[in-house]
């Protein structure tokens, strides 16, 4: 409970501290923080593989590019000074809609607790070789291969257009290189026009 | 008497800090006299017999010189830049483990997705090189540390493909399962291209020498640590060793059996054999040092993209075919 109680300040300290930063590479830190603590967090709840795989894709692969891209584009700018825009009227409603929602949810699920197996006794250092239990590598892939098989596939298909589509949207802007053909072509050309001058 | 657990763990963690702190030195040492004998020179022999002083003279060194932060510097991220780095360098060994007995493996702890938290651990560290590079607010660094993250986003791919074929030999991604089972044949015969895949990624992923574009000395002055000096360049440069001996480790443990004796020479205890596979790796690294040339960045992502990843996959899929037929 108290290893939560800290995390949970981290996490909403961090969170602020994203959205309220001036620099956005402060942003990219801040986040960074963020994704950690949730690792723990997963880790907590036993979802070994969720935590894993947060740090390994969030942090270590789209965070990473995000700071690429702000470390390219806002090297040598001054912060903003104006700091984030003016929150319009209609956001108070929408806001206030969106935590009725959300704490609907919560306390929705918090009647459909789901009995979970608690095996590792909610510390991730298990002894080696421990079965398969909820949250495991073992488990998360017999589910995704098995059960959530369609969902998967599904998912991998999306990613795969988003992937085409980045292609075709940077496009082949390459310059024109002529094949061997036609340089051998051309360069048979540059030869005879040589030749023809010098005999002239 | 009983110890609480976490003063057990206390106690292994200070240990094993320190042994991979004097590991840090005397590779840095032993770097140096290699490139010495291998350049027909006697390297470092100054301080102390043989020169086996000279760490510490190194130190004293780094220490007591000017720590500068450049006016253009971001002075939070500039600052904190090499603790990121040294923090992910030294946290993967926690679970690396180094050698078993009838009780386990010897690890501060034994994860069971111990190869994915090792992954996960070192894909943090490019934030050091890229924020500290950034962070210096002048170009050669910016350049580094953009150099930097490309290189080792790139690079992680083919590194990380090049483990699965082992987990799926293994069927387990314990570290400790990995070498278990290891026990009749290492892992570097079925997986030799994954083996070789491996130590290519493995030595751009620490950016050595061929792959050694993000410190560039002949383009970029010094890279991403050019406005470093004193102790915070210093803790860079620990983090750079340190993660050699990490993938030398891992490099190790996944391909070479670990603990695991060769030819039945069971009478050497595990741990010796463990050392002495990784002391090679670390010695393969000091021999690339002296002899290859530095590649292009081009052709170096090029590389990392048209050769490694395909041929990762390829490896991949073979193998998963394979280990499914046989059932």
């Amino acid at each position: 409970m108290l290893a939560f109680g800290i995390l949970a300040v981290i996490l909403l300290a961090s969170a602020i501290w994203t959205v309220s930063a001036k620099k956005p590479v402060y942003s990219v830190v801040a986040l960074l923080l963020h994704f950690a603590a949730l690792a723990a967090t997963y880790l907590m709840l036993n979802a070994e593989f969720l935590a894993v795989i947060q740090l390994i894709v969030y942090s270590g692969a789209i965070l990473i590019l995000f700071l690429f891209v702000i470390a390219l584009l806002s090297s040598g700018v001054a912060p903003f000074s104006v700091g984030p825009n003016k929150m319009p009227k209609l956001a108070i409603p929408a806001v206030v809609l969106v935590l009725v929602a959300l704490g609907a949810v919560t306390v929705g699920v918090a009647h459909l607790v789901v009995p979970v197996a608690t095996s590792t006794g909610g510390s991730p250092v298990g002894p080696a070789g421990t079965a398969d239990v909820f949250g495991s590598v073992g488990d998360f892939g017999k589910a995704l291969f098995t059960t959530y098989l369609l969902p998967f596939e599904i998912t991998a298909l999306v990613l795969m257009v988003a992937v085409i589509g980045v292609i075709l949207l940077a496009g082949d802007r390459s310059p024109y290189v002529p094949s061997q053909k036609q340089a051998r072509e051309v360069r048979r050309e540059m030869r005879e026009a040589i030749v023809r001058g010098g005999d002239r | 008497m009983h110890v609480p657990d976490w003063i057990v763990i206390l106690i292994k963690s200070a240990i094993l800090l320190l042994v991979v702190v004097t590991t840090f030195a005397y590779a840095m040492l032993a770097e140096r006299k290699v490139l010495g004998w291998m350049q027909l020179r006697p390297g470092p022999n100054r301080v102390g017999p043989w020169g086996l002083m000279q760490p510490a003279a190194d130190a004293a060194k780094l220490i007591l010189k000017e720590d500068l932060t450049p006016k253009t510097a971001d002075p939070l991220i500039y600052r904190l830049a090499p603790f990121i780095s040294l923090l992910t360098a030294f946290s993967v060994y926690a679970i690396i483990p180094f050698g078993a007995d009838s009780s386990g493996a010897w690890a501060i702890g034994n994860v069971n997705a111990g190869i994915l938290l090792l992954m996960a651990i070192t894909s943090i560290g490019v934030y050091g090189i890229s924020l500290g590079g950034w962070a210096s607010g002048s170009k050669y660094p910016l350049l580094g540390s953009v150099r930097a993250t490309a290189q080792m986003i790139s690079y992680e791919l083919g590194m990380s493909l090049s483990f699965i074929g082992v987990l799926i030999l293994a069927g387990t991604t314990s570290l400790d399962g990995i070498v278990n089972a290891q026990a009749h044949q290492w892992f570097i015969i079925p997986q030799i291209l994954g083996f070789l895949i491996y130590i290519i990624t493995a030595v751009a992923e620490t950016n050595r020498v061929p792959f050694d574009l993000v410190e560039a000395e002949t383009e970029l002055v010094a890279g991403f640590h050019t406005e470093y000096s004193g102790l915070r360049f210093g803790l860079f440069f620990i983090a750079e060793y340190v993660n050699m001996l990490t993938v030398s480790c891992i490099a190790t443990l996944l391909f070479l059996g670990g603990w695991n004796a060769p030819f039945g020479l069971a009478i050497v205890p595990g741990v010796v054999w463990f050392i002495a596979k990784v002391s090679f790796f670390m010695f393969f690294y000091m021999w690339l040092r002296a002899t290859l040339p530095r590649f292009r960045y081009d052709r170096l992502m090029a590389f990392g993209w048209k050769v490694l990843l395909p041929l990762a996959t390829l490896n991949l899929v073979i193998t998963a075919i394979i280990v499914a037929l046989k059932g």
